[in-house]
């Protein structure tokens, strides 16, 4: 084998988040109280818009999800097959180029030259101050002032033609679907999605995927020879760093509260249906949790956890493992701060619906607690979860960013927003100053938590009862 | 209403106590007074005698949790977490692992906090309200959809951005005030407007949204029908009647933040070099300072129980149909 595969914490609980989606997803397209929420979701434009751009972050933060070790090319006297010792991701392998092409300091965004003066040996032996030549961003250009705009240029319209190729197969093959299925010759389709005449608006999803491919085509073109976003202090290609960070970003919003909802779902649920004293113990410890300041918690909690680490360092295999465990850790800890939230509001709807009718009548024919929890209380507060969830998951985006700038946040050699921008933070006041790192870290953060925000709204609209039929 | 004050306050009790037991335990489960010891000391050249010096000095030459050495009742008090745990419930701090006292510091770097956390809250609350209120009143209209754009892009900005962008701009290229620092007294105003205006910006997104929201639920109900329907005026509505029925939500969001302004911003406050509570308790974190640490977590729970008493006060006070028992 070229390559063994390697499955940390992380990525066995992104795995498991997979399944369990997958399973609700069958789950609820088959009972209709569940998928005529979705369809509203689909049905709106800002739905279908923000779950374009949510796919392709979580398509980078998958690719970035499939770790293994590879093979090395020599193996060694006993003829045993070795492995590399570093951890890469699909996503690695397939920015691999980008990874590797380190320069030597800062240099601008397509910069051909680097970003600081240095002594230059000149071919007649004397040495003079100038910016020396990168050593591989816009290296193929002989004469980079006049040849460089040029090239972008050409190198820009290429990827877009890519793009569009790539845009207008997937827009045909989308077309060839529907019209089989809805019995319809290619060219209506095709002229009802332009009119935006379909109940799923597919114009706004294919006018949104059209940029996105486009994006990715020309940056990847350019990638190939330029720093599209720089280089940062040790020459780290910045577009690089800031497409790691989004598996970060991603799991920190996601894992959070997988990790803590069943214990949210338990608790609330318990304490509203079984009243007295469960409810007391319950209640105090959500009280007792909430009254402590969350980022004091974390502190605590990270502080304790690196001196546990410092005096067990012979367990942690790699730097990647321990990153890992960190991050896993970073997780579970803001759960702890953030599932009273939930836990309150599920044993308030819980207390409500022990009341109503058809509960009462369970309880009366007999039907054990477990069975009512399950059949009847469970299903009607899935919606509280799931506004929950969406609502929750930007919050946690930008936590993760102002954690890591305190250094209680992930784990420093970890590639994450929070992390470059603190890496970055005086960078603005060097002269010239140096503005791409935090402008990449701000890019994408920002994309992906408006577009998080923007569909949390959608779902909280389609799923709250209360907004129903407005 | 005495009563239920008293009451409550009782309850406090047992949640500040499960509070210190747990930032007790999350401390002490890795970290041993050895080792708090050595890293105060410096990890080198560290004699034994030195670390129990140092554990004497401050109280940690205790068992932690139960003494076994002691009899009866002492047995339990005396331990570190008895000894350390006590006194803060009558707001005895100690002193740090410095040797500084920590009650004398907090009377020290409360006032910076509150002198943004202050202002934060009342500028931000008078244009957050004003604005949302601007917004419905030209609701359904593009002011609407523009405004609601510009405040969810808005709240999808880290804080961070907000404070390097405000110190890039106002402290770096315009030179109006500068970048960070403190000063004595009234003095100090030109170091706090930056962080000031920062605050109050990074707010407006999440604020006037939710104040939008509020506006619009009320605006729905049957009393703001019945008067349009009497022939009152638009303004009218807005001002005299939803504004009003609006309070109490916005009063219960201000109520319960308000002792909580002590504590400040832990990264506000580091960024601006502000001498307040909140870069006290990240300096403390840095240095690993388990005293003060401790004296924060715990008057940060007190404050937030305050907090809730407080609101449920002032439900009674804007609602005379709520009624404490």
């Amino acid at each position: 084998m070229p390559l063994i595969p390697v499955v940390l914490w992380t990525d066995a609980l992104v795995f498991l988040l997979l399944a369990v989606t997958a399973l609700f997803a069958v789950w609820a397209a088959r009972h209709e109280h569940l998928r005529a929420p979705w369809r509203r979701v689909v049905r709106s434009r800002i739905g279908v818009a923000t779950l374009v751009v949510l796919s392709a972050y979580a398509v980078i933060g998958l690719l970035d999800t499939l770790h293994f070790k590879l093979k090395l090319d020599r193996a060694d006297e006993s003829g045993e097959v070795r492995y590399a010792p570093e951890v890469l991701s699909l996503l690695d392998l397939t920015l691999s180029g980008l990874r590797e092409r380190q320069e030597k300091t800062y240099s601008a965004p397509f910069a051909t030259h680097l970003h600081a003066k240095e002594a230059l040996d000149q071919p007649d032996g004397t040495v003079i101050r100038d910016y020396p030549r990168l050593q591989h961003g816009g290296a193929h250009l002989a004469d980079p002032e006049h040849d460089r705009a040029w090239d972008i240029a050409r190198r820009a319209l290429i990827g877009l033609i890519e793009g569009l190729i790539l845009w207008a197969l997937l827009a045909a093959g989308l077309i060839r679907r529907l019209a089989r299925h809805h019995g319809q010759p290619f060219d209506t389709v095709r002229d009802r999605i332009l009119r935006g005449q379909t109940q799923i608006p597919w114009r706004t999803a294919l006018g949104t995927l059209a940029p996105v491919l486009i994006l990715t085509f020309v940056i990847g073109e350019l990638a190939l020879k330029y720093h599209v976003l720089g280089t940062d202090k040790v020459g780290e290609d910045v577009l690089y760093q800031a497409l790691k960070s989004i598996r970060t970003g991603l799991l920190i919003g996601t894992l959070t509260t997988l990790i803590m909802l069943p214990a949210a779902i338990l608790f609330g649920i318990m304490a509203g249906y079984f009243r007295g004293w469960v409810d007391d113990v319950i209640q105090y410890l959500y009280t007792t949790l909430n009254s402590i300041p969350g980022v004091l918690l974390i502190a605590a909690t990270i502080l304790m956890l690196q001196v546990y680490m410092s005096n067990h360092a012979d367990e942690f295999a790699s730097l990647v493992e321990r990153a890992d465990l960190r991050l896993l850790f970073l997780c579970l800890i803001l759960g702890v701060t953030s599932w009273t939230g939930l836990c309150r509001l599920l044993r308030g709807e819980a207390l409500k619906l022990r009341e109503i009718d058809y509960v009462q009548a369970a309880q009366a024919l007999g039907v054990g607690h477990f069975t009512i929890i399950a059949r009847h209380i469970l299903p009607n507060v899935m919606h509280i979860v799931l506004i929950t969830l969406v609502l929750d998951f930007s919050g946690l985006v930008l936590a993760e960013a102002v954690l890591s700038y305190v250094n209680i946040g992930v784990d420093p050699t970890m590639n994450s927003w929070g992390n470059m921008i603190n890496s970055a933070r005086l960078e603005l006041a060097r002269d010239p100053i140096v503005w791409w790192s935090l402008a990449a870290a701000f890019l994408f953060m920002f994309t992906l938590v408006l577009a998080a925000n923007l569909f949390a709204d959608v779902v909280r609209d389609a799923f709250d009862p209360r907004l129903r039929g407005v | 209403m005495t009563a239920y004050i008293v009451r409550r306050l009782l309850y406090a009790i047992p949640i500040l106590i499960g509070v210190n037991l747990l930032t007790f335990m999350l401390f002490f489960v890795v970290n041993s007074p050895d080792d708090m010891a050595r890293m105060h000391l410096g990890q080198k050249r560290v004699t034994e005698e030195a670390i129990r010096s140092w554990k004497a000095e401050r109280g940690y030459d205790r068992p932690l949790l139960y003494n076994a050495e002691a009899e009866g009742l002492a047995s339990l008090t005396e331990t570190i977490l008895f000894q350390k745990s006590v006194k803060l419930f009558v707001f005895q701090f100690g002193s740090s692992d410095d040797g500084r006292d920590i009650g004398y510091d907090i009377s020290q770097r409360m006032w910076p906090s509150l002198a943004i956390a202050v202002p934060v809250l009342l500028i931000g609350l008078a244009f957050n309200i004003s604005y949302a209120l601007f917004i419905v009143f030209f609701r359904a209209t593009y002011v609407d959809l523009g405004s609601v754009v510009l405040l969810v892009a808005m709240m999808s900005i880290s804080g961070l951005f907000y404070i390097i962008g405000g110190q890039f701009l106002i402290g770096k290229l315009w030179h109006l005030v500068p970048i960070s620092g403190y000063d004595q007294g009234l003095n100090a105003w030109k170091f706090l407007i930056l962080p000031v205006i920062v605050g109050v910006v990074a707010g407006i997104g999440s604020g006037t949204r939710w104040y939008r929201t509020l506006f619009l639920e009320e605006i729905g109900r049957d009393y703001v029908r019945t008067a349009r329907a009497k022939g009152l005026s638009e303004r009218v509505v807005l001002f005299r009647h939803v504004l009003r029925n609006a309070l109490i939500p916005i009063l219960t969001g201000v109520v319960v933040v308000l002792p909580l302004l002590f504590m400040g911003s832990l990264i506000t406050e580091s960024f601006f070099g502000i001498p307040g509570l909140g870069s006290y308790t990240i300096d403390a974190i840095s240095n690993q300072d388990f005293a003060i640490v401790r004296a924060m977590v715990f008057l940060g729970a007190v404050l937030y129980i305050l907090g809730l008493i407080l609101t449920d006060i002032s439900y009674t006070l804007v609602d005379p149909r709520v009624r404490l028992q």
